[in-house]
Order: C-alpha cells, then structure tokens, then sequence
C-alpha cells in the first residue's frame, strides 16, 4: 500500500499500541485536534486516556515518570513537536534514563523511545530547527536512530518500541508529507542495520534523514552522466552500521558523508574518522562531508540559504573533489531538469506542503 | 529475609514485638552502619564519597515502619538510612561502597546510588530534584496495575529550589498518583542556610497546598511521631491522594564525607547543642524508659548484638573485597 510518512508513523503507534498493553504514548499534542502532525490522531479513543494522552508543559518531570513506569516494565513513548523542548528535560535523558541499565548492573530494562521532530524552513530559527542526535548519540546508554522514508519510519519506530533500552527517535519534519508504497507489518529489520538504497560503485554517499533524500538527487545527476554513486542510509546513528559502510568505501575508495547536523564534532566527524583510519592509503580521496556550520539556524529564508547545504555547491564539490571531470554547466543544468527547486528559497521540501508549518 | 528481620529475630520476643523498642533497634541499627562507615573511613576501604544519615534516621523508620514489601522507595544521595529502613541488603550495601563487584550496583554507582529492587528501594538518585519525577513514574505503574501498592519519595529540603519539584507535584496531583514525598528537612544544602536560599515568608504548607497536593508535618527526631503521622498520609495515598510530609531534622556529620563540621561555625552554638535533645536515639530511649519498658542493661544488650551483626557484615564484606583485590593484583603481574 502506498503510505505517506504521516500515515506509516500512525500505523506503528497503532499497531505497538495492539501489540502490548504496557506500551503507552504521551506528549505535548498527543491528545489534541492536531496529533502531532496527525499522527496519534484517534489512538487515544481507541486505546484509553490512561494510556495515550496529552500531557502538563513539563517535559522534565514526564520525562522522569516515563522512567518510572520502565523500570516497572512499562514502554513509554515520549512526543516532542520539536527536538528543541527535550532540551528541558537533558537532565532526566543525560543524567538518569542513559544510566538507569549500568546503575542497576544491568537489573533494571529501560525500553523508553523518545520523538523528537526536527523542524526546517519557514521560519523556524535558532530554537526549532535543531537536529541534536550527535548531541545525545554522544552519550552512552542511549540509541539513536533517525528515519528517511514512510517504510523507514515505521520500521524503526516499530523497533524502537521493542527495544529493551532507551532508543531517541529522530524525525525530519521534511519527510512528513513523502510517499512510499510498502506493506507495513511484523517483520522488522534489526534496529542497528543500515540500508543500501541504491548501489553504485564510483563513490558511496553516507547519510541519515532528510538527508538520504539530497544524496539520491546528487545520485540522479550524477548516474545521467554514467557515474553511479552507491547511497547508504544509516537508519541508526548509535550504533551505527560499520560493517556496511566500511565495506562500501572499500569497494568504492571514496566516501562523501551527508548529515542533517553541524559538522563541526558530529556525525561526519565521527565516521569520517573510522572510515580514514580503517581504509587509509587506500582511499582516493579525502572523506568529503556536508552539514550545516558552527552557527545557530537563522530564521530568514535569504539567511537560511547560506546555512542549509546546497544541491549544486554539493554537486560542484563532488564532481572536483572526486575527480569526476563533468562540465560544472551540464551538472547543474542536469540537476535543474531532474529536480527543479520549487522557489528561490531553501526552506520548504520539495515534496509536500508550502510554509507556514 | 532483610536485615533488620534477622536482627529483630535474635533479639527476645518481648522487645521486637515492642514497638518502642523495635523502633529503637531499627534506629540504633542505621546509626551503628553510619558509624562504622564514618570510624573506618580513613581506612581507604570505602572508596567513595557518603553522606550520612546519622540525626536524620527517624524519619527513614518512621515511615518505612508503614511500608509493605512491595511498595516503592526512591532516594537521593543521603540514601543509607532509606536504603536500610527498607530492608537493603547491608552486605551489598559495604560492597558497594568498597567498588566490589558484589556490591548492589556491581560497584558502579557506589553510596550515591544504592538500590535494592528485592525489598522495593528502587534508585537512589543524588541530582537534587530528579528522583521525584522517577518516583512518579514509579506510582503510575503501581496504578495502572492495580496492585495498593505506593511509591514513596524522600527528599531533602532544597528539593523546593528546583524547577521539576514543581513540575511533578503538579503532575501527580493532576494524575491523582499513589504517590508520598516526604521531605526531610535538615536546614541545610550543604552548608547554605535557608537564609540565602528562600524567602523569609515562604511557607512549605502553602505552596503545597497550592498545587492541590495534601501536607502534614511533625518532629523529625521522634519516630513515633513520624510514624504515626506516615500512617495517616498513607492510609490516603493507598487511596490514590497523594500526600506531602515535611519532617524537620538534624544533620549530624558534614554533608559529605566521615567527619563532624561543627568547628567550620556555620551552625550557631545554640544549634549545635540543641543535638544532645534532639537525637532520635535518646528521645526514642527516653521514651522506652517513660513507658517503664525497657531497662538501661536491656537497650544496652540490643545495642552488643546489633554491633556484633554489623561488625560481621562489615567483615564479611572487606574480606569479599579483599578477594577481588588479590585477583587484580594477580591479573596485573601476569
């Protein structure tokens, strides 16, 4: 069936839901007219206010009793609308649910998955367009793991909910309104297992979220010009799939890494640096990586053009760094026919809606 | 079986039944553990930072006295008398202090974050502010469950300066929780008084009260009174009222560490001495010897045995200790 991200998010809340009656799901939104984005709209009604339900604005403290109720065997999802208000609550997901399982000498379970939604465009600006997994991958105890597509979603939410430990669910508001015709059902890949979304051998192109969709564009323009560049979503981000991703930059000796994020001390930085060491000397080129710069995002779009990575200055990049030898003309023009930009600005996807969101 | 079940079980039928002097046994039985600690604390076995109980042990029994096995205890990092009101296990509890593996957490919390779940101590949490949430958390299930069990939450006083104290109570007034709190209020947040901490006409009781939440309070150095006023609180709480208690007490060592600060003059004089009559050891005693229950040679027999049990725990736990020192000795030659 063909599946909006929407649609799939809902469908894995429902069917966890079913699943076991000690899973619960609760935040800002979750009880309300909206949904969050429409996708816990009627779960409530089907499963109980006692066990889906709107919560007080006090991230902190639901985010403590979301423990408590884990540790009596409970599995708790916790909702944030943006990524940004969990911040509130650093202190019970960095200091108490990381360190619950190594405190108890591994007596206690802590199966809690925690959404947080990354916002971008339109707006959104310093304090609602954060993607912090490299900030809370950076802290052991936890998973983090971040979707890409509706199958994606719901597989890994599915996952997430079945996991035994803390699992902090990254979600691209950009993806929200894309499609994808798959069955969703029981069979769940493992959580940890990247995903090679299109094989190619000229370069492999790393990344996560919103971003595996720039790396399939980058892809297109590139394989019109008999280039094929190998994709591999991560899927999760800690742990993330070395095996996979070393095998890959093996095979294609160079490797360009994609993240939503900074740069500067995130994800890039830390398989560049895995893949440099296991593969050194025999790589072609440097590891090339794209992210977003050491600054807050602003929220202008004429600003936000600067700060968000750019198709074309990726491509133009590739084509030098990787030696690719293709008129930069033809690329860009090749990139304006395959994927055309829906305006001038950088902030809306080029899927689904227009801005305010 | 717990601890304290074995020693109340050595002593004659006639003072465990007692409850003055169960109650004094439970008491002398925390302050003989804080005491060793404190006595062998220069010896390096006990590797990490403590903050010990002695003076606050009171209100841990008193309230603990209501409890059943099954309900549920969170504390912070002054968790010893909790942990041990509780029924934690002693043995683990010097393992973990020492970092043996046999210790409650494997040696990777130490005295921080004891935690027994066999008896229902669930965590100690020593981020003031945090364990409440948890403790919450904790209650909810309980509810959701059907089970009359509660969760209970012992804080220190400086816990009404942080943000998600406020958070919760009303979270938990709002969810109707089994939930309890009892605050234990010695004064002090490590050496601030409350002068420069909260306003002169903050009131505990309104505040609480404000929120929707139910308070008593009483004497925190009597056992019987925080007994008696637990029961109350809990006979409710078992009915889903959440409750707040607020017990003043006495700090009796330093926040951290083995040592008595009274020269550093933080506390008046006055204060200091107000400790010979407050200590709930000699107001439980002087109770015992009131109702005509108890003898000086009595109290001082029970007093022999439970330091004869705590020694050889104690013992018991060094010589555990000692056999994974050798082990790393043995693996670091090789």
């Amino acid at each position: 069936m063909k599946l909006t991200y929407i649609e799939a998010i809902k469908l894995a809340f429902d069917h966890s839901l079913a699943q076991d009656e000690k899973v619960m799901l609760f935040g800002l939104g979750v009880g309300d007219v909206g949904g969050v984005f429409g996708t816990t709209l009627g779960l409530q009604d089907k499963y109980g206010a006692d066990r889906v339900f709107d919560i007080p604005l006090s991230e902190n403290a639901i985010t403590g009793m979301a423990l408590g109720l884990s540790i009596q065997g409970f599995r708790p999802i916790m909702v944030h609308q943006r990524s940004d208000f969990s911040f509130t609550s650093a202190e019970q997901i960095i200091n108490q649910i990381a360190k619950t399982e190594y405190m108890s000498n591994d007596r206690y379970k802590v199966p809690i998955v925690i959404r947080m939604i990354v916002g971008r465009g339109w707006g959104q600006g310093p304090t609602h367009a954060q993607a912090p997994h490299a900030l809370f991958s950076h802290v052991p105890g936890l998973n983090v793991v971040a979707p890409a597509s509706p199958s994606d979603g719901y597989q890994l939410l599915r996952a997430s909910v079945n996991t035994d430990s803390p699992v902090i669910f990254i979600e691209h508001r950009w993806l929200h309104q894309t499609t994808e015709e798959f069955v969703p059902n029981d069979d769940i890949p493992d959580i940890a297992s990247s995903k090679i979304v299109r094989s190619g051998n000229a370069a492999t192109l790393v990344s996560l979220s919103y971003g595996v969709l720039e790396c399939l564009k980058i892809s297109d323009v590139f394989d019109f010009f008999g280039i094929s560049l190998e994709v591999i979503n991560l899927r999760s981000i800690k742990p993330w799939d070395q095996k996979t991703i070393l095998a890959s930059a093996g095979r294609t000796k160079k490797v360009a890494i994609w993240d939503i994020g900074h740069k500067e001390f995130g994800v890039t930085a830390e398989i560049s640096h895995v893949i440099q060491n296991a593969l050194f000397g025999n790589l072609l080129a440097p590891v090339e990586r794209f992210g977003l710069p050491s600054e807050p995002t602003p929220s202008s779009p004429f600003l936000a053009i600067a700060h968000y990575e750019d198709l074309d200055r990726a491509l133009l990049q590739l084509n030098s760094s990787f030696d690719f030898q293709i008129n930069p003309d033809l690329l860009i023009s090749m990139r304006e026919k395959l994927h055309p930009h829906r305006s001038i600005f950088q902030d809306q996807p080029d899927v689904g809606e227009v801005g305010p969101f | 079986m717990s601890d304290i079940a074995n020693i109340l079980k050595l002593l004659p039928p006639l003072v465990s039944k007692h409850v003055l002097l169960k109650s004094y046994t439970e008491l002398r039985y925390i302050r003989e553990v804080e005491t060793l600690i404190a006595i062998n604390y220069s010896k390096q076995q006990f590797r990490c930072p403590v903050h010990l109980s002695v003076g606050q042990e009171a209100v841990a029994v008193g309230v603990s006295s209501n409890l059943k096995l099954d309900d549920k205890v969170v504390s912070t990092h002054r968790s010893h008398a909790h942990y041990l009101a509780k029924g934690g296990s002693l043995f683990r509890m010097f393992a973990e202090l020492m970092g043996s593996p046999s210790g409650c957490c494997g040696g990777r919390g130490g005295s921080m974050h004891l935690f027994d779940d066999e008896v229902g101590f669930m965590a100690s949490i020593p981020i003031v502010g945090s364990s409440t949430p948890i403790a919450s958390g904790l209650a909810y299930a309980e509810k959701r469950l059907g089970t009359g069990n509660v969760a209970v939450s012992f804080v220190g006083d400086a816990v009404l300066e942080t943000g998600v104290f406020y958070e919760t109570m009303n979270l938990v007034a709002l969810k109707s929780l089994p939930l309890l709190i009892v605050i234990e209020d010695n004064g002090y947040s490590t050496y601030a008084d409350k002068s420069v901490r909260v306003p002169k006409t903050r009131e505990i009781q309104k505040l609480v009260q404000g929120i929707g939440l139910n308070f008593l309070s009483g004497n925190g150095d009597d056992v019987t009174e925080v007994a008696q006023i637990s029961n109350v609180a809990l006979s409710e709480v078992r009915r889903n009222v959440p409750f707040v208690l607020q017990f003043e007490t006495f700090r009796r060592y330093e926040h951290c560490g083995p040592n008595i600060d009274d020269s550093l003059g933080y506390r008046t004089e006055s204060e200091l001495d107000s400790y010979t009559q407050r200590d709930p050891l000699e107001v439980v005693k002087q109770k015992a010897y009131e109702s005509d229950c108890s003898s000086i040679e009595e109290l001082s027999s029970v007093d022999i045995l439970i330091s004869e049990y705590v020694q050889g725990i104690y013992e018991e736990a060094v010589r555990s200790c000692e056999t994974s020192i050798a082990a790393l000795r043995q693996g670091s030659s090789v």
